[in-house]
């Protein structure tokens, strides 16, 4: 055959929306999206959330979420059109000649299963090779992704290995029915850094040695960059600019390509010393109850008021467990933490109204955080009343004020959360924290969750509130650009440990320590050929494998 | 040696139950002492002297105190002597072995076909959520669980067994029957118990399955290309067994406990017929034993329950 291997024409996709207090009402969420893949090519979807990339992956197994509905276009695979077929023949194509990784192994994997029997699944229904070849084929696969004991990690249920190789584990299940297309749907953005990277090359590799075509769909176009031959920029379901990686990574032509590829080079310079420190941590030792494992050992740090201290370093670092620590929800075994100046008691029962008010937290999740039946006016209002005993009009006046100052204005104090997009619900949560009047803001992942284009006025805010107010803060993230562009100092911390601190400009000087090095040297850059030449370099291997 | 530590849990959970039926006799002890009246004076009736009441109380030890009589009345449940029927002196653990047994083969033919009947019409009921075949299993079975088991019993009796003299009205069982007549004589109550406790389970095996059809590893076995009747059978159904266990627990002790009316409707030997008797007779021992047996049906399969929920969750059984 000479044609394509897919060729999506002037797509379209619906979904009904249910607005609260509003009638249900359709919404078009792709729209004249065109493309033709080759075998053996991967071409990469990028854009932030809600650009449609995963509806437009999932198009090509001519499958909806929920009410998502393929309404125009032509899908086709291997030369027949999909967006029609009977729910008999999507059957026979799905799991077979197009397969599919998910962002999250770890809830794509069936718990009660065991991993071999998950990835044969699909080459077995499909009658495709027997049990003994289709598991042959499996260790194969786990050996070429690089998997530990490729022999028996198939005996093992989902939640007994890690993260890192859960997703290397669900590619292989993508692999083994010999697919002529895969869909990888942001297969490594929940993983670590350090994990990612070997991840991604294990993908690289899988992909180049068994031929697939695939679609690639990620919101980070340095990590897009490294793996498609063909890129496609999306937004609001429709395509911005559609051509080779190297044309969109060095040449881009559309405005939104530019600030995409733009976004990760802010850098914030670094605020001279004052000397008064509003936080020290000096010795910090804590563990959780019950169990026997220090996942914080003799942490030492201290915060300048003012200042922003950047606390980095993979998942299980104990990066949120010192916020905890500090916020008095676990009473550290051992050390002292001093804070405006006092002795902080370091149960959270033990200490006083003043200390509470003035240490404030913000947290990953905002949709969360936030009590989804009340208005942002009660949301806010609520640490005025309870800190200040402010009600009535003079409520309402600080409300707004509060509300200009995260740059939204009064006219959303009577919306609830769920009429808010993303980066609102995070301003509205800083507006809180800001009621109080802290000193210290902790900042847990508080970026992590949001497209790069938010996260970047996020922090342009969090910095314009920094130099206002005065107010420090402590910012946990595991992403170095984050750093750059907002930390004085840095804390870079390892196994419960802090492997590296100091200001930013020394802490992000060479030498670096072997971890420091590896953390650094993890964080994809937007050119091409950068995971060949890292992996060549590398000194030591990321924990999470 | 270190146990597993699913082994821990289990051993746990056992030890608590053993604790809970412990608990359970002291209440149904202390619960028969509260009643009003005299042992004594209802073994002898009005008409005896002061003289042989108490000759009477010192001879069945009523005349301890109450926590004497608890810790004899225990020890002898222990070893298997559960006292004497007042009203007719007999033993009660041979008068109710017979009973106990009858009522279980009752609810046994009752559990082997609800239980799958149930959850396979739970499973259907998924299937085809929302269209005619899920409406139609829960109308029919959400009627039968809405009528009163003696209606259900009657209708059944009257269709049945008068009108078409498929079966007999009355199941009467007795000793030396053969196996087959035996299970003709249950068939009715078999069915009218297979009605109610049909609803019940099936509602719950479809609202735990469709909890969990929504879950990521739902959607990638749709993307696998697998028929929906094997994601439901096999990826949905066994991350759904624990609620689903609760609920087959708690009408399979239905099935032994509460099944008093449908015995009095078909006049069927068993212990629900046994302890209303008694009851009529106000016989306190022999109430007190029916309530502990009942307890112990209770919290036995409950834990049952639990072990099963445990066993059924692979981080428990296979740590990391």
């Amino acid at each position: 055959m000479t044609g394509p291997l897919l060729s999506v024409q002037n797509l379209r996709i619906e979904a009904t929306s249910y607005p609260p207090g509003e009638p249900p009402r359709n919404v078009v969420l792709v729209e004249g999206v065109s493309f033709d893949l080759q075998k053996g090519r991967v071409l990469g979807l990028i854009g932030e959330s809600g650009a449609g990339k995963s509806t437009i992956g999932l198009s090509a197994m001519a499958y909806g979420r929920g009410g998502v509905r393929l309404t125009g276009g032509r899908i086709m695979l291997n030369g027949r059109d999909i967006r029609t077929a009977s729910a008999a023949g999507l059957r026979t194509l799905r799991g077979h000649e197009v397969t599919y990784v998910a962002q999250s192994a770890a809830a794509a994997f069936n718990p009660a299963k065991k991993l071999m029997e998950q990835v044969v699944e699909a080459s077995l229904s499909h009658r495709l090779m027997t049990r003994v070849e289709a598991e042959t084929r499996a260790v194969d696969l786990f050996r070429q992704l690089g998997l530990p004991n490729p022999e028996t990690i198939g005996s093992r249920y989902p939640h007994q290995v890690s993260g890192g190789q859960l997703q290397r584990v669900m590619t292989a299940m993508a692999l083994c029915p010999k697919p002529d297309l895969v869909v990888f749907d942001e297969p490594t953005t929940a993983l670590d850094v350090t994990t990612q990277i070997d991840v991604l090359a294990a993908i690289k590799r899988a992909i180049r040695e068994t031929g697939v075509a695939a679609l690639y769909i990620t919101h980070d176009l340095a990590v897009v960059a490294q793996v498609a031959d063909d890129i496609m920029v999306l937004r609001h379901g429709k395509t911005v600019e559609y051509g080779t990686t190297d044309q969109i990574i060095n040449a881009p032509v559309q405005d939104y390509t530019r600030a995409l590829v733009s976004v990760r080079s802010k850098d914030h310079p670094e605020k001279p010393a004052t000397g008064t420190p509003v936080l020290t941590v000096d010795g910090v030792t804590a563990r959780y109850p019950g169990l026997a494992l220090d996942v914080l050992k003799n942490v030492t740090v201290s915060l300048e008021a003012g200042h922003t201290l950047a606390v980095v370093g993979e998942s299980g670092s104990g990066k949120s467990t010192l916020a905890r620590a500090i916020t008095g929800l676990l009473p550290p075994l051992k050390g002292r933490m001093t804070f405006a100046g006092r002795q902080l008691s370091n149960g959270v029962a033990g200490r006083t109204k003043d200390d509470l008010r003035e240490l404030q937290m913000i947290y990953q999740m905002a949709d969360v955080a936030m009590n989804p039946r009340q208005t942002v006016a009660t949301i806010i209002g609520r640490p005025l009343e309870f800190y200040f005993g402010l009600k009535g009009a003079a409520r309402d006046k600080r409300v707004a004020e509060l509300l200009d100052a995260i740059e939204m204005g009064k006219g959303f104090a009577d919306r609830y959360p769920a009429e808010l997009s993303g980066g609102q619900k995070q301003r509205v949560c800083i507006a809180r924290a800001l009621a109080a009047k802290p000193k210290l803001i902790i900042c847990d992942e508080v970026t992590s969750a949001l497209d790069p284009l938010v996260a970047e006025g996020i922090l342009k805010l969090l910095l314009d509130l920094q130099a206002r107010e005065g107010v420090a803060y402590l910012f946990i993230t595991h992403d170095l650009a984050t750093v750059r562009a907002i930390a004085d100092s840095i804390a870079v911390m390892y196994r419960g440990q802090v492997v590296r601190y100091g200001p930013k400009t020394d802490v992000l000087e060479p030498p670096f320590d072997d971890y420091t090095d590896l953390l650094l040297s993890s964080v994809p850059e937007m050119r091409l050929g950068w995971l060949e030449e890292t992996l060549a370099h590398r000194k030591m291997e990321s924990a999470g494998n | 040696m270190k146990l597993h530590p699913v082994a821990n849990l289990l051993v746990q959970r056992i030890a608590l139950g053993l604790l809970l039926l412990l608990a359970v006799s002291v209440l149904i002890f202390a619960g028969t002492q509260l009643l009003p009246g005299d042992v004594a004076q209802a073994i002898l009736g009005q008409s005896a002297t002061p003289q042989a009441l108490a000759n009477l109380r010192e001879q069945l030890g009523l005349n301890d105190p109450a926590h004497v009589r608890y810790f004899r009345w225990l020890g002898g449940v222990l070893q298997g002597d559960l006292g004497k029927a007042l009203s007719n002196g007999q033993d009660i653990a041979s008068a109710m072995g017979g009973r106990l047994w009858n009522t279980m083969f009752l609810a046994f033919w009752a559990a082997v076909i609800s239980v799958p009947l149930a959850i396979m019409l739970g499973l259907i009921a998924v299937r085809y959520q929302g269209r005619w075949p899920d409406k139609v299993i829960s109308a029919v079975t959400l009627s039968t669980i809405s009528l009163p088991e003696f209606v259900v019993g009657y209708i059944a009796m009257f269709l049945l067994a008068v009108k078409y003299r498929v079966f007999t009205s009355v199941s009467m069982v007795y000793d030396g029957m053969s196996f087959g007549d035996r299970i003709h004589a249950i068939a009715l109550p078999v069915l009218v118990l297979v009605l109610v406790v049909l609803a019940h389970m099936m509602r719950m095996t479809r609202a735990a399955i469709l909890n969990v059809m929504q879950s990521a590893y739902v959607e990638t076995a749709e993307l696998k290309g697998l028929r929906p009747f094997t994601i439901i059978a096999r990826h949905a159904f066994p991350n759904a067994i624990a609620p689903i266990v609760n609920v087959v627990m708690l009408n399979l002790a239905y099935l032994v406990v509460g099944v008093v009316v449908v015995e009095v409707v078909f006049v069927y030997p068993g212990m629900g017929q046994f302890l209303v008797d008694h009851v009529a007779k106000r016989d306190i021992p022999v109430v007190q034993a029916c309530g502990l047996v009942f307890a112990a049906v209770y919290i036995g399969l409950n834990m049952l329950a639990d072990v099963i929920s445990i066993l059924s969750n692979p981080r428990l059984r296979h740590p990391k």
